[in-house]
């Protein structure tokens, strides 16, 4: 071989190699489609939502298509049973213009409640989901006050007859998993695809990161804002309407 | 100066077993109310997941932060060298472990998981404040018992005051801590903010010095040990100047709230319109534990006038914390400026809350596991100077 | 020195001697049932699983939740798919896969605080 070709064959399997050697599951190339189970979440994707408020009437079936598909059930008791999303009322207090709008977590870019999770069950996975890890949790409800947007609940009570992949447990805290059993699927969550069929179509759900992304293409071409924007969290949820 | 004798209290007349008896059975309800909220869940409470932390945080909070303003009367004797204060420098350490074990004790039996506590003590996310908190609570320990070893153990004499100052460090960023746990919450407007540390450190020498005080003219009192009026006036003054002090930080605090336009609605909760709250903060917190206190003890020297100023100081500083504590989680946080906000979920309101039987008998008896741990020890090891008449201590120059 | 080695020896033998006294009186305890019924193999040999299950179930769970791995074989559901007692359905109960040893052995298992020990009734193409 002649030592041009031998170089370019050199470059060629040092390109293949290093490409090789990245992480097990760390693709360069873009997430065409939900990724398989035996990979880890990556940080070229980035969860989130937008929601369009003025189509959002007065129903409430993502709230109650959260709360059926995790597995989250009241006792009667509004105080302290747990609400991973709900319908906030709006009225502006000098025009009387009066909104509604689903507020759930906002899975925050940098989230307070991660911050200051003592013993860090509070954490960001890799694709911006927020969770918390019901293993370290010690229900300390530091979390709770630190939430801009009141999106954690506390559990009170013993619970019991969770769905298989929704664990939850009294004692610990506990917030909108933006459904990550599904999306971890390659689904939408639950409160997206109940507001696709029975409500306004407010919703939609994808990578930010995806320029092919409806959520991504809308974002760019139309007006969007987070609450509480002051606090610069880099929301993954965003609002049309507000 | 004459070297002071201590020695331990008799501890063996029927009021002193009838003040443990007292204490274990509040301990033993704060127990019960332990168990009850664990095995059924906070529901049983009345706290809610609009105010996360409720009475026996009010109550934990202000152990926590009266001890590490327990071991001033020890810094001063060890760190600055006043020869005054050094008789009482082993007492003051003493509460100061007592007091936050007791806060301690009811911190950890309201968490959502108890059990977990080996997790919280080996999982840290060193960006939480809450988590350097336990790490500082848990060293205060060790430190404060190296002190007071220093001060026992005659070889260790020397040693004491670079121990003091070790120890009052510790206490000095532990309080900071505590204080901060609450300013960096960044989307709370009661709570945000560098002023908390400060204000909890004012607060810890005030709140810490009254308990002190009350304790010391308790035991020598009831053990039939001379108290002397030069021991007792300074520490009438040095509490005095520290109620002032909190009132001065608070009244910065406010003052500045009022000036910012975004503020107005928190401080018209607060000052005017927030109910139980407005009237603790005006009544408790200002009133009977800034004013009358300080009319107290700038006013007539008599024990009597000392006791009830302490005992207000006391009574105050439980109404600021429960109107900084849940009046802050009370107060709803703003999400949609110059907006009316309703949800299920309680949103744009201002909480309800009403302290319940559980939260209360966890609370008091965080408070009287801190005096029933003081009282053993009183008779375990000699903390207590056999005598503070006036003769027997240094001179008040010193 | 010699009586005092012969007096350690001795308090030695007479442990021994009450722990043996132990072991039979163990046998009075009902014994753990181990009712597996369902599928040919575990995830991993049986002594390895006996001994390592624990750890196995600690390092998993991290790998799922925060890094987000789901491979079906090792996750809880599947173990509780082949696990759970045909007649409840459970993992818990009185002759519950886990609860049964976990009852002998005095040794109190967190899980089951949060999740679910029933087996999911099979549902339209579920992994």
């Amino acid at each position: 071989m002649n030592p041009d070709r031998r170089q370019f064959l050199g470059w060629g399997a040092a390109a293949a190699a290093a490409s090789a050697a990245l992480a097990p599951g760390f693709r360069l190339i873009e997430l065409a489609q939900a990724r398989s189970p035996r990979e880890a979440a990556s940080v070229l994707q980035r969860w989130g939502l937008l929601i369009d408020i003025t189509k959002c009437a007065d129903c409430d079936a993502c709230v109650t298509a959260c709360h059926e598909e995790n597995g989250v059930t009241g006792h009667g008791r509004p105080e302290t049973d747990a609400q991973w999303i709900r319908k906030v009322n709006l009225r502006d207090k000098r025009t009387g213009y009066a909104q509604t709008l689903p507020l759930m977590c906002q899975h925050c870019g940098h989230p307070p409640c991660v911050d200051v999770c003592p013993t860090g069950a509070s954490f960001r996975r890799d694709d911006g989901i927020v969770l918390v890890d019901k293993h370290t949790c010690i229900g300390c409800r530091y979390c709770v006050l630190a939430c801009p947007y009141g999106a954690r609940s506390f559990v009170h009570e013993a619970v019991s007859g969770q769905k298989a992949d929704v664990p939850r447990g009294k004692g610990t805290v506990e917030s909108c998993t933006l459904c990550v059993h599904r999306v971890d699927r390659g689904e939408t969550p639950a409160c997206v695809e109940a507001c696709n069929r029975d409500g306004g179509k407010a919703m939609v759900f994808g990578d930010l990161n995806d320029a092919s992304a409806e959520i991504h293409r809308r974002l760019r071409s139309e007006t969007s804002s987070q609450i509480r924007a002051d606090l610069a969290l880099n929301t993954g949820v965003r609002y049309q309407g507000l | 100066m004459a070297s002071v004798q201590y020695r331990e209290i008799e501890g063996r007349s029927g009021a002193y077993f009838a003040l443990l008896a007292l204490l274990g059975a509040l301990i033993l309800a704060g127990l019960g109310a332990a168990w009850a909220m664990e095995h059924q869940g906070h529901y049983i409470t009345g706290m809610s997941n609009r105010i996360v932390w409720g009475t026996p945080h009010v109550f934990a909070v202000f152990l926590i932060v009266a001890a590490s303003g327990a071991l001033n009367v020890a810094s001063i004797a060890s760190v600055f060298g006043r020869d005054l204060y050094r008789p009482l420098a082993r007492l003051s350490g003493l509460l100061a472990l007592t007091l936050l074990a007791g806060g301690l004790a009811v911190l950890v039996l309201d968490l959502g998981r108890p059990d977990r506590l080996i997790v919280a003590m080996t999982h840290y996310n060193f960006k939480s404040i809450f988590a350097w908190n336990i790490f500082l609570y848990t060293g205060f320990f060790a430190v404060v018992a190296l002190y007071l070893w220093t001060l026992f153990e005659r070889r260790m004499h020397g040693y004491s005051k670079r121990a003091g100052l070790l120890a009052f460090l510790w206490r000095l960023v532990l309080t900071t801590g505590t204080g901060l746990i609450f300013g960096f919450l960044v989307a709370r407007e009661p709570y945000h903010g560098a002023l908390l540390a400060p204000l909890f450190i004012v607060m810890s020498f005030s709140f810490g010095l009254a308990i002190f005080v009350l304790v010391l003219m308790a035991a020598c009192r009831w053990t039939g040990r001379a108290l002397g009026d030069v021991v007792l006036g300074r520490l009438r003054t040095l509490l005095g100047v520290f109620v002032a002090t909190v009132l001065y930080f608070v009244a910065v605090h406010h003052l500045t709230n009022l000036y910012v336009a975004r503020q107005h609605d928190v401080e018209r909760f607060f000052l005017w319109e927030g109910g139980i709250y407005t009237a603790l903060f005006w009544l408790g917190q200002i009133l009977v534990g800034g004013i009358l206190p300080l009319a107290l003890l700038f006013g007539t020297a008599s024990r009597r006038a000392t006791a009830a100023a302490v005992a207000c100081v006391i009574v105050g500083g439980l109404a600021q914390l429960y109107v900084l504590i849940i009046g802050g989680q009370a107060y709803p946080q703003l999400m949609f400026p110059e907006k009316e906000v309703a949800s299920p979920f309680f949103d744009g309101v201002v909480a309800a809350y009403a302290p319940s039987l559980p939260e209360v008998a966890l609370g008091v008896g965080g408070v009287a596991l801190a005096l029933a741990l003081t009282a053993v020890a009183l008779k375990v090891m000699p903390f207590l100077p056999r005598s503070l008449a006036d003769g027997d201590v240094g001179s008040a120059a010193a | 020195m010699m009586r005092v080695a012969a007096g350690i020896i001795a308090a030695l033998l007479v442990l021994a001697g009450f722990a043996y006294a132990e072991e039979k009186r163990a046998r009075r305890v009902t014994v753990p049932t181990v009712k597996i019924e369902k599928g040919e193999a575990c995830v991993a040999p049986t002594a390895e699983m006996r001994r390592d299950h624990m750890k196995m179930l600690l390092h998993q769970r991290d790998r799922t939740l925060r890094q987000g791995f789901r491979e079906p074989r090792f996750s809880l559901k599947n173990c509780i798919e082949c696990h759970a007692s045909r007649e409840t359905g459970s993992v818990l109960g009185k002759d519950g896969f886990c609860s049964s040893c976990h009852a002998y052995a005095a040794v109190s298992m967190d899980c089951f605080e949060c999740h679910t020990p029933q087996r999911q009734a099979r549902t339209a193409a579920r992994p």
